[in-house]
């Protein structure tokens, strides 16, 4: 449904690569750094951007990404400029942006003035965490109609009844939960990522990308070689947390995205 | 009209719904699947009246408040005794029904959020009366306020977690069990403790709690022959309220008052009046009234009480809203506070700080009645739990 998206996931394929998908919260430490962020970690090898939206309230994030959410509430952020960004980015770099927000901000601007100014931003797709295909009615018309991908989360208790709801109205990619738990959890407790894609893979044929717990080079190494993309989230998150001050602090981000990029071609 | 709510989907209009991570989804359908199974089963209804008659004390007495009639002046004034109950509020009525859903669905671990701590307090005994295993999340500035409930859960065998993030108030409670019901759901069973979340939940403790409204329907009809003018509860989430008003609500006679927390007044912006000051939008799982800024982020509430101190309310309570079939007003901290101790000294009876928010209702309707009029105020639960934070903002050192 989008360019960017399809042609990476495709492009990737051709070269037997795997996506690294790596998350921002925007505006955290603030909108420039976020876009030099985005910048830099393309350069770095991610093969798709997911920037955070801020939320009050984050009920399927843990506390690392609840507390980069609420420095980038602190800093003023709105769902605007971060859209403003994006127009922004967009002189610099096609790399495919997806935004990862909760219902509420989108059902604040009203579902077909949200997709209509971010599609015009750039943006290439959405992943709604708290809003399963049952409740996307609203959102799916008006997204198909300006070509925004919603990407739906399969979780690791998900029945085939559900697998097969998920995998047929997600575009782009199905995003899978690798574990039952909130972002940036322990990898180490998925023990059945692998059953769940095989099983996934009979009912769907786009894509499928990892996320939730997936930390370092070794996770993503691992995680590289049952799925088509490794979601990193949390863990870049702590990243930019802990160099806040530091001038370096883009380089230090980038380079851990390159040890993570590196430990998927190898694998 | 009413019964028949909410539809297949959770809706009760355009509110309701599922608003879920998609690793919770499974688990409601599970529960919807499993409430709808002991809805008809025999067996488990017989359990459930045992439980309440037996151990929660119901049915509890509809007490005719002669000295605050008299006060007042005007209509007659009847108070529900939820206060009555084991426990000491409506809550347990809800505790009991989901922790014997929870045996069934053979979950040994219940979790639960609370805000005045009345709700922890019924889990926590539900817990340990069926042997569950019991974590309550709590926010830290309620655990200050209502330290009282703190020390009594612990003493029923709950673990009791502290919520530092947001405003530390019940709506972070909410949003760390539901991460820990993510978490744990193959084990767990969330019992929320309100009208609120995602779709079976308004339903199912709406169903638990309209024994409230049952019991006053009959028992009004007993002593005065004639249904009442009014009915009067406090409105947090919804849950005693929407208890007392179901078995009325299609009485269309009879005019219902929500009373929501004014706190320091609508003006100053410190307070949880979400129909005076809120629109529609989702929060933890359900689309309805909430108080947002015009991104859509939640807003800081306040009240004295602490158990109405949310930025949203019951969904179906929004329907009845938007509808005009329940009005919908407030009582600021200051009202509340005169109330609580109006009943104290006319009725000897010291209740919760969230039902001395009804109590300010009535004083302000019942002498706007004739004698001839009938009120129902729910007295959801009763003050113990209060007492060392009034006396607190007193200047009283206990």
């Amino acid at each position: 449904m989008s360019g960017r998206l399809d042609n990476t996931f495709a492009r990737l394929r051709e070269n037997k690569q795997k996506a690294l998908i790596a998350y921002l919260m925007a505006g955290d430490p603030g909108l420039d750094e976020t876009e030099q962020l985005v910048v830099a970690l393309e350069q770095a090898g991610a093969d798709i951007i997911e920037l955070g939206v801020p939320f009050s309230d984050p009920i399927a994030d843990g506390p690392v990404i609840q507390q980069a959410a609420e420095r980038a509430l602190k800093n003023g952020t709105t769902l605007r400029q971060i859209l403003a960004s994006v127009t922004s980015l967009r002189q610099r770099t096609q790399i495919p942006i997806i935004l990862m927000l909760y219902y509420n901000s989108i059902h604040a601007l009203g579902c077909e003035e949200f997709c209509k100014v971010a599609k015009a931003a750039g943006v290439d797709g959405l992943i709604v965490p708290d809003m399963p295909p049952d409740e996307a009615g609203p959102l799916k018309a008006p997204a198909d109609a300006v070509g925004l991908s919603l990407i739906f989360l399969l979780a690791p208790t998900s029945t085939t009844d559900r697998r097969k709801l998920v995998a047929k109205e997600s575009h782009g990619f199905v995003y899978y939960v690798s574990l039952t738990g909130i972002t940036g959890a322990n990898l180490s407790n998925a023990t059945d990522i692998q059953q769940n894609i095989e099983k996934l893979r009979k009912v769907s044929a786009a894509p499928v990308a990892v996320g939730f717990g997936v930390a370092t080079p070794e996770d993503a190494a691992r995680v590289s070689k049952m799925a088509d993309g490794v979601i990193v989230g949390s863990a870049i998150v702590k990243q930019i947390a802990a160099h806040q001050q530091d001038p370096g602090m883009v380089r230090h981000v980038a380079d851990f995205v390159r040890s993570l990029k590196a430990a998927m071609a190898i694998g | 009209m009413p019964t028949t709510l909410p539809d297949n989907r959770g809706r009760f209009g355009p509110y309701g719904g599922r608003y879920v991570p998609e690793t919770l989804m499974p688990a409601l359908l599970e529960l919807e699947e499993e409430y709808a199974k002991v809805k008809k089963d025999r067996r488990f209804q017989a359990d459930l009246a045992y439980y309440l008659k037996q151990y929660v004390g119901r049915p509890t007495s509809l007490y005719r408040a002669d000295r605050l009639t008299k006060k007042l002046g005007g209509a007659k004034i009847y108070l529900k005794r939820e206060d009555l109950c084991h426990t000491g509020a409506h809550k347990i009525n809800n505790a009991i029904g989901q922790a014997l859903l929870a045996v069934r669905m053979k979950k040994p671990r219940v979790i639960a959020e609370t805000g005045a701590g009345q709700h922890g307090v019924a889990t926590a005994t539900a817990a340990a009366m069926f042997g569950l295993e019991c974590e309550i999340y709590m926010g830290t500035e309620d655990m200050e306020r209502q330290a009282l409930n703190v020390f009594r859960m612990r003493l029923l065998g709950a673990k009791v977690t502290g919520v530092d993030a947001g405003s530390r108030t019940l709506k972070d409670a909410i949003s760390e069990a539901m991460r820990d019901w993510t978490t744990n759901v193959r084990t767990t069973h969330y019992i929320l403790g309100s009208v609120l979340g995602a779709h079976p939940y308004p339903m199912m403790i709406r169903d638990f709690q309209a024994i409230i409204g049952r019991e006053a329907r009959k028992q009004i009809l007993a002593a005065e022959g004639k249904l009442p003018n009014y009915l009067v509860a406090c409105v947090g989430g919804g849950s005693n309220s929407i208890g007392l008003f179901h078995a009325f609500l299609k009485d269309s006679k009879v005019k219902m008052i929500g009373v929501e927390a004014g706190g320091t007044g609508i003006v100053s912006g410190k307070h949880a009046a979400r129909f005076s000051g809120g629109k529609p939008g989702v929060l933890q799982g359900t689309m309805t009234y909430l108080l947002q800024d015009e991104n859509g982020q939640i807003n800081l509430t306040h009240s004295v009480s602490a158990g109405l101190d949310y930025a949203a309310v019951g969904p179906e309570h929004s329907l009845y809203h938007d509808q005009g079939r329940i009005e919908y007003t407030y009582a600021t901290d200051s009202e509340a506070m005169a109330a609580f101790d109006l009943l104290a000294r006319e009725e000897g009876i010291v209740p919760a700080l969230e039902s001395a928010h009804a109590i300010a209702e009535v004083v302000k309707l019942a002498s706007k009645l004739k004698k001839s009029q009938l009120i129902i105020a729910n007295l959801s639960g009763r003050g113990d739990k209060d007492v060392q934070q009034v006396a607190r903002m007193r200047g009283v050192t206990l």
